[in-house]
């Protein structure tokens, strides 16, 4: 085994950058406590009105809830949708597999904000704009690409002896899919849905485009709200946001290793 | 054990692949197929004053566009811009990316987190964090204050969006970097540097080259994003700062024509078809 020595100079520079990229995220928790009615670091004061300010905000709790309803019905669609999907991906063998594979994976490759404008115009005319409805397809689009690419990687490295053995010892093709295939996918299944979730729970470019003031979800309404003051009260969001996304990372890490989920 | 025949057996498959492709064949169908031909389309319709559209063949939208020297500004602005922050980018990155490829263990299994979490934050949200720290009343502005300099102003301009855009893409940056690393061994470094090389020239000799399929795809990947932008320069640019992707935002839902934000769109595309024909160029030369 070998060990790479770091050079101070690389060490302290490594550490600047990692302060650059994480101060933005990191600033914001003492911002949320401040006691003043504008933008100001350090505060002059410290308190929890902002967080006062927060939760009697109706519009941002309605906000809030519409975003957890809509992440939590597209988290399982796309998670049912996209299971048998990976498995026909990964199980069996037919001519054009790649090609849509790809197709299935290309609304990734399109920025959100031409993928919102053409999505606005087409549910325009199904009259799907501001409605539930169309928020959960809208989401299920770029969700689904993330959910089939997890799950198509799990699959694909899962050992396929224990589908064999279930297979030969007189299990049908369905209790091997669900007794054997599916447990086996469970970690994979756990990371797709984290994913899936935070995805569609901070999804705001195409939200945006299909939001209006009958619905609205939590960053739409962030986005909205500092587009026209920037006070302290959306640190206390922001602060709560990280607490949610952190909680969400660990139950992923626990499941299968972040490392694993994303990096491979 | 049934002995079925080979042929109904590979017939039943089919059936059974599109049963259960089927659901997500139809969104792919009906939220991106669709709504992306009709993009095209719309990008070759008259628009009508207050929202509606003309549905006639009409090279209007892209003659108007090509011959506006905004529009023309605007393009090349949000190219040049872009290229001057995926540049940025690669430099920040490439310390945390390489440091990460040499750590081991769970001090880098902590780090890579450190890297994703960003990742996972709302754009929204850490764009917020940029304005809270690149306002007037903010640690920068008052510490170079404090220092007895002259106060810069980095709201509001295309300084801010700069810097806030930056830290968002490093996160990308990093993770297509340490994908391409694969290739870094640290014995050929151990070599170069046993032979006699400076610390600079292995960097240079060996490093660097080793590298740089992994450059070039953090590199597209972050002009890619860049280019499409838009929560941070509309948030931090307080709508001075004219991009593409605003653009696109302000026609499609403020002068409501459809036609013009969709033709803005595709030349978004092509804007992305060129940068990825200008990365398999690269990759070519690279073999």
């Amino acid at each position: 085994m070998e060990i790479h020595k770091t050079s101070w100079p690389m060490r302290i520079l490594v550490f600047v950058l990692f302060v650059y990229l994480l101060a933005p995220v990191i600033l914001v928790f003492p911002l949320s406590f401040s006691g003043d009615q504008v933008l100001r670091f350090p505060p002059s004061f410290w308190s929890t009105r902002w967080y006062s300010a927060l939760f009697a905000n109706s519009q941002m709790l309605k906000a809030f809830w519409t975003s957890l309803s809509l992440a939590a019905i597209v988290t399982v669609l796309s998670i049912v949708i996209a299971v048998p999907a990976a498995w026909v991906m990964t199980r069996l063998k037919f001519t054009g597999r790649d090609l849509l594979f790809n197709l299935f994976t290309a609304p990734l490759l399109l920025p959100t904000i031409v993928l919102g404008l053409a999505i606005l115009i087409v549910f325009a005319s199904f009259g799907l704009l501001a409605t539930m409805q169309g928020l959960v397809f809208a989401h299920l689009v770029v969700t689904l690409p993330y959910a089939l690419r997890v799950l198509a990687v799990s699959l694909s490295t899962q050992d396929r002896a224990c589908e064999e053995a279930a297979r030969t010892l007189g299990a049908k093709p369905l209790t091997v899919f669900f007794r054997v295939t599916v447990p086996m996918l469970t970690p994979g299944i756990v990371a797709a849905a984290a994913l899936c979730f935070l995805v569609s729970f901070d999804e705001v470019v195409i939200t945006l485009f299909l939001t209006g003031p009958r619905i609205s979800t939590l960053p739409v309404e962030l986005y909205n709200y500092v587009y026209n003051q920037a006070d302290p009260l959306v640190a206390a969001a922001s602060a709560l946001l990280i607490l949610l996304t952190l909680a969400v990372i660990m139950i992923v890490e626990r499941a299968m290793g972040l490392g694993k989920a994303f990096v491979k | 054990m049934s002995a079925a025949p080979a042929l109904p057996r590979a017939w039943r498959d089919g059936q059974l692949a599109v049963l259960l492709l089927l659901p997500i064949a139809l969104i792919n169908a009906i939220g991106f197929i669709l709504p992306v031909l009709n993009l095209a389309r719309y990008s070759f319709n008259r628009s009508r004053i207050g929202g509606g559209i003309e549905q006639v063949f009409t090279w209007e939208n892209w003659v108007g566009l090509l011959s506006d020297p905004f529009y023309l500004e605007l393009v090349l602005n949000s190219v040049w811009i872009s290229l001057a922050i995926t540049l940025t980018t690669l430099v920040v990155s490439y310390p945390i990316a390489l440091y990460l490829h040499r750590a081991s263990g769970s001090w880098r299994t902590f780090l890579t987190v450190l890297v994703i979490s960003p990742l996972l934050t709302s754009a929204v949200v850490r764009t917020y964090g940029w304005i809270a720290i690149l306002t007037d009343d903010g640690p920068v502005v008052s510490a170079i204050k404090a220092l007895g300099l002259p106060a810069p102003s980095l709201m509001f301009n295309i300084k801010g969006v700069f810097i806030g855009l930056t830290e968002i893409l490093m996160p990308y940056m990093i993770l297509a970097l340490m994908a391409g690393f694969g290739r870094l061994d640290p014995r050929v470094e151990e070599a170069a540097r046993t032979l006699g090389a400076t610390p600079a020239r292995t960097f240079r000799k060996v490093i660097l080259p080793l590298t740089l399929p992994g450059i070039a795809l953090g590199c597209l990947l972050c002009f890619v994003l860049a280019v499409s932008s838009f929560i941070t320069p509309k948030l931090m640019g307080g709508g001075r700062v004219f991009l593409l992707a605003t653009e696109i935002y302000d026609q499609a839902i403020v002068t409501l024509n459809w036609p013009l934000a969709s033709t803005l769109s595709i030349l978004v595309l092509i804007v992305f078809g060129a940068a990825l024909w200008a990365y398999s160029a690269v990759l070519r030369r690279l073999d």
